[in-house]
Parts: structure tokens; C-alpha cells; sequence
């Protein structure tokens, strides 16, 4: 005879370290078994698309910043590709080729604090000071550029804030040369590492009709096994112009879509950034990054929905311009809000400590699921 | 791959009535107008459908339209009276690559909508949000609580263009 086991809910977080932020997450365990999950998310809401409605358009720049605030260059790069294809403004190529570079090092930047603090929620602290140790050189890279680390204001539309500084290619090549090591290290520390693979493969499969389904999008996506990157499928900037690969899952250890094909579709990717960012060096034409800013942002009348490939996801900006020098409506589609819906169906059935495992393989953040 | 103006004689050929009108005349996307009550009936022969596929919702989004009489009070506060409450959807095929824009309209005072649960679960928060922020009602929703927001926030939705900010919430003074 089966013995009778009694439901419990229990309360993680909003203040818990591996929820990434204020998130709180209501558990219906039998046992240490999950029945369901039902997230609780609202605690950093700021209303961003309130604020955006009383702003100018350039004025709304920095409260993007805010939203994803470890991948604030993509967020700004987002909004004024929209802006931009709203007004039909032609911008210099050199504009193009800057923000090309600043987003692919901030995708890395991202990147590394969502596998080193994976790391970290699953007991492996070393690789998190590695991880952070070559952010840094990335921040310091920004910071040279614009003079600030995390929230840069940085992109603007119709061009950039001012040029890059004159050691900025060189450092870049010195980061790049330096990094390369640094990834396989990784590999060997923490992506092959025994424990590490025991814990996260097979653990939350996300299988890739339910994926489309709930519109996951981005490494997710691509680790449930489908090749969809809107640098290649949805074309922006100069992307076309660079020769790189797309990463996808393939089950290697365990099926596809679990957590640790999640992990290293993000270690490869970086690989595929660094890419990038070399053939953007080489290539990058000479110009005037300012020239094309307009001096008074007043779009026509119309509506946009514009997306980019953010370190996260599909990044969405949904725009109506009235006519006036305010938007009517700035709606982000964030793509850690989409894909925390999934996160109750990855949960179900498996054990307590694997919910820490879940979640930091989606990689969420919370500054843009609240917004 | 379809265009708008394709996948609009389409519809119209299949729903009438329910689809209302294809708009192209402003920038930047074309978006064709249908009826929120057959809304869902037609956003499950754009998934199913052979030709049209449409097995992702990439965004959801509701609008104040502010297109009723608008009054003021001695303050300068603003109400709106009548006119209209609009939800955005942004479809996408992952398999043929196109691309629609759908747009539904509901009255101010009593905004109804059916929902697209059924068709893309993704759709659940998007529809939380846009009850949450401009109190649209999403009939069959299976979960339709506050999400941002407080769940006891009994003040009305943010970003209606008429919303005032109480002066208290749970005794706290509001701005603090």
C-alpha cells in the first residue's frame, strides 16, 4: 500500500540569491517533488512604458538602459532600429559597424554572468570569478567609450553618442586574442565537469513545438534545436555582412533542450561574437558618427514593431508615433517575460534543487520582465 | 510567404463580416482590423491553416486609443468619455517567414476581448498585462489576475491616458 503523502506550498524567494533577482516563486511540492510552480513577478515594475509616454523620443534612451541592465547596448540598439526605420533615416556605415561591435561584446559580457552565476547556483564558485574576470575587461572597454559600465546612453538615434576611443580597436584585439584561451578553460572547469553535467543534464526539458508555442525565443530556442536567429532571419544593421555560425542544441549530453544545452549554446555563442567583432574590426570603414543625428526627433504619423537579437531573446519594440514629439505607445516585448511563462512546464516533476537548475538556464532578468 | 493584402482577401473570403479592413495608408507596418469576438476563431485558421502557418505570437500589446470627449477638472486632470480600447498582435511563421499584424477594438466602458490562449499559450502573460495595465477583459482567459501590479491595486490601469494616481495606497502617500 502507498503511503498517503500531503501537498505543501512553499515560498521562494522575492529574497532569494538564485532567483536572479526579486522574483518569487510559489512551489506546490509533494514531497521534494514539484507539482506546479506559479511565479509572482511585479517587484521591480517601474512602469517604463508610462515614463516613455511623457518623454521625447531620444529622452526614452536611457530608461531602456534600465530595463535588461546587463545587456543595456542591445536594448538602446533595439530602440533606435525602430526609431529609425519608423523615420527612414540612412545612417553612416561606420555607426553601424561601432554598434555591431559594442553589441556583440555586450552579448559576451551577458553571456559570461549568465554561465558563471549558473556556475555559482549550482555550487561551482570558481567559474563565476573567471567569468567576471573577463567581463571586467569588457566593461573597461565600454567605460573607455563612454564612461560608464553598466547604463551607457550610448546609441543614438541616427548615430552615437561620439566616437570610439583611439585604443579601443587595439584593446579589442587584445581582448580577443586573450579571451579565446579563457573559453576552452571554461569548457574544462565547468561545461565538462562530471558533477556539473550530472545536474544539468536531462533536468527541464523544453521540447520545440512547446517552445514555439510560448514564443521562446533566442538560446532558449536554438538549444530546443532549432536553427532561428534574427541576426540571419530577420536581418538588421550590417549582420548580412559577417560570415558566422548559429549554435543549436543537440543533446549531446542528455536530450535536446535540457539545461545543459541551454549552458553551452551560450558558451559557443560567444565564439560566434568574437567572430564577429574580428571581421567588424577589420572591415570598419572611416566616417562621422554624428552627422545623420537629427537635431529634432518628430516621426510621422504610423506604427512599427521592430525586433533584434538580443543576448536573451527576440527583443521587441512596438512604437505609435501620434505625429507628436512624444510617443504615444512604447510597448518592449522582453524576451525573459516570454519565456518565464515556460518555466512552470519545465519544473513540474522534477526535484526542489532542480528548480535553482531551471532557472538559471533560462537566464532571465528581472529589471526587464518587470520593466 | 504571403503578403498582407493576400492573407486579408483570404480572411475575408472565409470570415466576412468579421474582418473589417486591411489599413496600409500609414507607416510603417500594414495591419489588417478584425472583430474581438470571432478574433479567436480566425487567429486558429492562421495557425492551422496549410498555406499561412502562423505557429508563433511574437507580441501582444493593448493601446489607449484616447479617442473619446476628453473633459477636464479643476485641476487640469483629464477623463476620457467613450471611444475606444485597441489590442495589437504581431504573428510570424518560424517555417514560411512572414509576417501580419492584427489589430481588434473594444469600447472603453466595457472592454471585451476573446482570447488567444488556445492558440498561443505565449499569448497568457501578454493578455495579464494589457488587464493589468488598461483593464481589458479577455473572455475564456484561464488566468486572468493583476501581473505587474499589486494584486490588491484597486486604483484603476496605469497606462490609460486618464489614469490619476491615488493619493494613498495602504497607507503609504503616493508620490511618497
Amino acid at each position: 500500500m502507498a503511503l498517503k503523502t500531503e501537498e505543501m506550498v512553499l515560498n521562494m524567494g522575492p529574497q532569494h540569491p538564485s532567483t536572479h533577482g526579486v522574483l518569487r516563486l510559489e512551489l506546490q511540492l509533494d514531497g521534494e517533488i514539484i507539482l506546479n510552480v506559479t511565479p509572482h513577478i511585479g517587484y521591480l515594475h517601474r512602469c517604463f512604458e508610462k515614463h516613455a509616454e511623457a518623454m521625447s523620443y531620444p529622452q526614452v534612451i536611457p530608461y531602456t538602459d534600465r530595463m535588461d541592465y546587463l545587456a543595456s547596448m542591445y536594448n538602446e540598439f533595439g530602440y533606435v532600429v525602430a526609431m529609425e526605420r519608423l523615420m527612414k533615416i540612412e545612417i553612416p556605415e561606420r555607426v553601424d559597424y561601432i554598434r555591431v561591435i559594442m553589441g556583440e561584446l555586450q552579448r559576451i559580457a551577458s553571456h559570461l554572468v549568465a554561465l558563471g552565476t549558473y556556475g555559482a547556483d549550482i555550487g561551482a564558485f570558481t567559474p563565476f570569478l573567471f567569468c567576471f574576470r573577463d567581463r571586467e575587461r569588457i566593461l573597461h572597454l565600454f567605460e573607455i567609450t563612454c564612461g560608464a559600465r553598466l547604463l551607457y546612453n550610448y546609441i543614438w538615434i541616427g548615430g552615437l553618442s561620439h566616437d570610439i576611443h583611439p585604443d579601443f580597436i587595439r584593446l579589442t584585439k587584445e581582448f580577443i586574442k586573450d579571451f579565446r584561451p579563457n573559453v576552452k578553460e571554461l569548457n574544462e572547469l565547468l561545461s565538462y565537469n562530471r558533477i556539473f553535467i550530472e545536474r544539468t543534464a536531462n533536468v527541464g526539458v523544453l521540447p520545440l513545438d512547446t517552445a514555439i508555442n510560448y514564443g521562446v525565443s533566442g538560446p532558449n530556442l536554438r538549444a530546443s534545436g532549432m536553427k532561428w536567429d534574427l541576426r540571419k532571419d530577420d536581418p538588421y544593421s550590417v549582420y548580412h555582412k559577417f560570415d558566422f555560425d548559429i549554435p543549436v542544441g543537440k543533446g549531446e549530453k542528455g536530450k535536446t533542450g535540457d539545461c545543459w544545452d541551454r549552458y553551452y549554446v551560450r558558451v559557443l555563442e560567444m565564439e560566434e561574437s568574437l567572430k564577429i567583432i574580428e571581421q567588424a574590426i577589420e572591415q570598419i570603414p572611416e566616417g562621422d558618427v554624428t552627422s545623420a543625428i537629427p537635431k529634432r526627433v518628430k516621426p510621422p504619423e504610423g506604427q512599427i514593431y521592430t525586433r533584434v537579437e538580443n543576448p536573451r531573446g527576440e527583443l521587441g519594440y512596438f512604437i505609435i508615433s501620434d505625429g507628436s514629439l512624444n510617443p504615444a505607445r512604447v510597448k518592449v516585448r522582453a524576451p525573459s517575460f516570454v519565456t518565464m511563462q515556460v518555466f512552470p512546464e519545465l519544473c513540474k516533476g522534477f526535484m526542489v534543487a532542480d528548480v535553482v537548475a531551471i532557472l538559471g538556464s533560462i537566464d532571465i532578468v528581472l529589471g526587464e520582465i518587470d520593466r | 510567404m504571403k503578403t498582407a493584402e493576400e492573407i486579408y482577401n483570404l480572411l475575408k473570403e472565409k470570415f466576412g463580416e468579421s474582418v473589417i479592413e486591411l489599413k496600409t495608408d500609414k507607416p510603417v507596418d500594414p495591419f489588417i482590423i478584425v472583430d474581438p469576438i470571432t478574433l479567436d476563431k480566425i487567429c486558429l485558421f492562421l495557425r492551422n491553416e496549410n498555406d499561412l502557418q502562423f505557429d508563433s505570437l511574437m507580441n501582444l500589446s493593448g493601446v489607449d486609443d484616447a479617442n473619446g470627449t476628453k473633459e477636464k477638472d479643476d485641476i487640469g486632470l483629464e477623463t476620457i468619455k467613450g471611444g475606444t480600447l485597441s489590442i495589437f498582435y504581431h504573428i510570424e511563421s518560424t517555417k514560411l517567414k512572414h509576417k501580419l499584424t492584427l489589430k481588434t477594438s473594444t469600447s472603453r466602458e466595457k472592454p471585451e476581448v476573446v482570447t488567444v490562449t488556445d492558440v498561443w499559450k505565449g499569448a497568457d502573460w501578454h493578455e495579464r498585462e494589457a488587464y493589468d495595465m488598461y483593464g481589458i477583459i479577455f473572455l475564456n482567459h484561464p488566468d486572468l489576475r493583476r501581473i505587474l501590479m499589486p494584486y490588491d491595486w484597486e486604483f484603476g490601469y496605469p497606462l490609460r491616458k486618464d489614469y490619476k494616481n491615488p493619493e494613498f495606497y495602504q497607507g503609504m502617500k503616493v508620490p511618497y
